[in-house]
């Protein structure tokens, strides 16, 4: 059933909007990711405009991490108090974020530093959960006790201390509140939500049980993507709200099956299974920089970058 | 005085009382994009009215073209950087129709002389080339720009398409594919005789979205922090359906 969209301009076929929708929802039900990283190349592909596809992903993104995060609430799996600590940051690093993102954009080849920024960055963090938590899975599966991450580093001794009853932890807010900028700055800069950043960061960084860092990376998803929607649909009117439900309901659904999905698993196996994501996802990108690619020029608004 | 006279009588003379002219019709007026839009196409018919005076010195030709609204655009090369491929050098093409096409009543170079093709622009790259011709160097630049959207459909040329009877009655049928942008689409007819073009006969087809798509486009234009915060309320109250929904069916 074709459906032509009328911010986007095109016709699409209405099903396969649906089936993306859903297969976004589950990798963001299971793992805590935003997925728009995945979802946007493929709008791209079926031939929604860009500018469209970004903005649209975000309302989508909204609708599937609300569905998830009513699903880990009542499973208790959400740290309200830690996502508002986070959220605090991002909105810090977001504003820090635009600011660099315009000095690269002034000084050209934004989009180039980027995608490297993005290969190396991916890359690292992949490559370092994937070994760890196989690791940690060798070791569990030959009947000796896990290696214990260290619980106390210099992160614990520093001030400000407060009590994350849901993650078990009393850490100082100075770690989480950083973790936020960071991610922050860097979703304003590569321009998603920053999910895949903040939930290996939540895990290694912060130390949370990975079974709450799913349900708050989705807690603090839902924030971002609102506040992106606002923006894209003030400023650019590019959001696409027929594409977005399209989306959604596709969106919500894989969502809840996700979420359930991710609690069956062990903490290792989902920290595996993230690990592979986020490697494709750098395969991916270093493909299209090292790849020659079949269509050398591109088309783009004028005056875009 | 007398001579002032001579020279409007011989002025009037050489004005080309048009021998042969175009009356045109169309199968449809205006094209409505409503939500389940999969294209359209248009039929596009006249005749070729004569007052005896014509002279029939070559093949009449006729040749038809549709083009979209006019927007810039600017068409990236990537070229290969320390072993990576980056967008190298940029064109911007001043005004490229969203879509075009050109439907002719036999071989190009039979119906339309070159210097007549550069005086109208009636084919492809003449058409993409004049409008963006401030750029140096250009050239595979709009050549790719007309690649990309042939291959998405919005750019055609239908060679012999247009059927021409007894070189007085022709039609054409100009196909829109579903991913057509709204605007005025400026139709124009050229009626050729060995080449030259002997008439010229424009009009405009509307495209235009209705019903809901006209709704939520206008919506997004002219209340955008309403229909912001409307496409946020969906996006809520679906992920609380879903999820309420689906604590249901585990009871």
């Amino acid at each position: 059933m074709l459906i032509y969209l009328p911010i986007a301009e095109v016709s699409v076929n209405a099903f396969l909007l649906l089936g993306l929708g859903g297969i976004v929802g589950i990798l963001s039900g299971m793992f805590g990711v935003g997925g728009g990283f995945l979802m946007t190349p493929l709008l791209f592909f079926i031939g929604i405009p860009p500018a469209v596809a970004v903005a649209t992903e975000a309302n989508q993104i909204v609708a599937s991490s609300f569905s998830g995060v009513l699903a880990h609430l009542r499973r208790k799996t959400v740290d309200i108090k830690m996502g508002l600590v986070l959220q605090a940051g991002g909105l810090v690093g977001s504003g820090l974020g635009i600011i660099v993102f315009n000095y690269l954009k002034a000084l050209g080849q934004v989009d180039l530093l980027v995608k490297i920024f993005y290969v190396v960055f991916l890359g690292a963090i992949g490559g370092l959960m994937f070994v760890e938590s196989i690791n940690t899975l060798r070791h569990s599966s030959k009947g000796r006790t896990p290696a214990k991450r260290r619980k106390h580093n210099w992160v614990h001794n520093l001030p400000f201390k407060m009590k994350f009853r849901v993650s078990g932890l009393y850490i100082s807010v100075i770690p989480p509140l950083l973790v936020g900028m960071a991610v922050g700055v860097l979703a304003a800069i590569m321009g998603v939500g920053g999910g895949f950043i903040m939930v290996p960061a939540m895990i290694y960084l912060l130390g949370m049980p990975t079974k709450v860092v799913v349900g708050t990376s989705l807690f603090q998803i839902i924030f971002v993507t609102a506040f992106t929607t606002m923006l894209h649909a003030t400023t650019n009117h590019t959001v696409d709200i027929a594409l977005a439900l399209l989306l959604l309901i596709g969106g919500v659904i894989g969502a809840q099956i996700g979420t359930r999905i991710g609690v069956k698993l062990k903490a290792e196996q989902l920290r595996i299974l993230l690990a592979i994501m986020v490697l494709a996802v750098c395969v991916k990108l270093s493909f299209d920089l090292l790849l020659t690619p079949s269509e050398l020029f591109v088309l783009g608004a004028a005056g875009g970058h | 005085m007398r001579i002032l006279h001579l020279l409007l009588a011989a002025l009037l003379f050489a004005m080309p009382a048009k021998a042969e002219e175009i009356v045109l019709g169309l199968s449809q007026d205006e094209v409505a994009i409503t939500a389940t839009f999969e294209g359209s196409h248009i039929l596009i018919f006249g005749a070729i009215k004569r007052d005896g005076t014509e002279t029939v010195d070559g093949d009449l030709g006729v040749i038809i073209t549709v083009s979209g609204p006019k927007t810039p655009i600017t068409v990236r090369r990537k070229e290969r950087k320390y072993g990576i491929w980056i967008n190298a050098d940029a064109v911007e093409v001043d005004a490229a129709p969203s879509f075009y096409a050109v439907a002719t009543s036999g071989p190009i170079e039979e119906v339309l002389k070159e210097v007549e093709d550069l005086r109208h622009s009636v084919t492809m790259s003449r058409a993409i080339r004049s409008v963006g011709a401030k750029v140096e160097g250009s050239e595979s630049f709009t050549e790719a720009l007309i690649r990309i959207r042939s291959d998405a459909g919005l750019y055609s040329t239908f060679i012999g398409t247009v059927d021409l009877e007894e070189d007085t009655l022709f039609r054409t049928a100009i196909n829109l594919p579903s991913n057509i942008t709204e605007g005025a689409y400026e139709t124009r007819i050229f009626l050729t005789r060995g080449g030259i073009v002997i008439d010229e006969y424009d009009t405009i087809i509307p495209v235009e979205k209705v019903g809901i798509e006209r709704w939520l486009y206008r919506m997004a234009q002219d209340n955008a922090v309403l229909y912001g915060i409307m496409s946020l309320l969906i996006a809520v109250a679906a992920g609380w359906g879903a999820s309420a929904a689906f604590a249901a069916l585990r009871r």
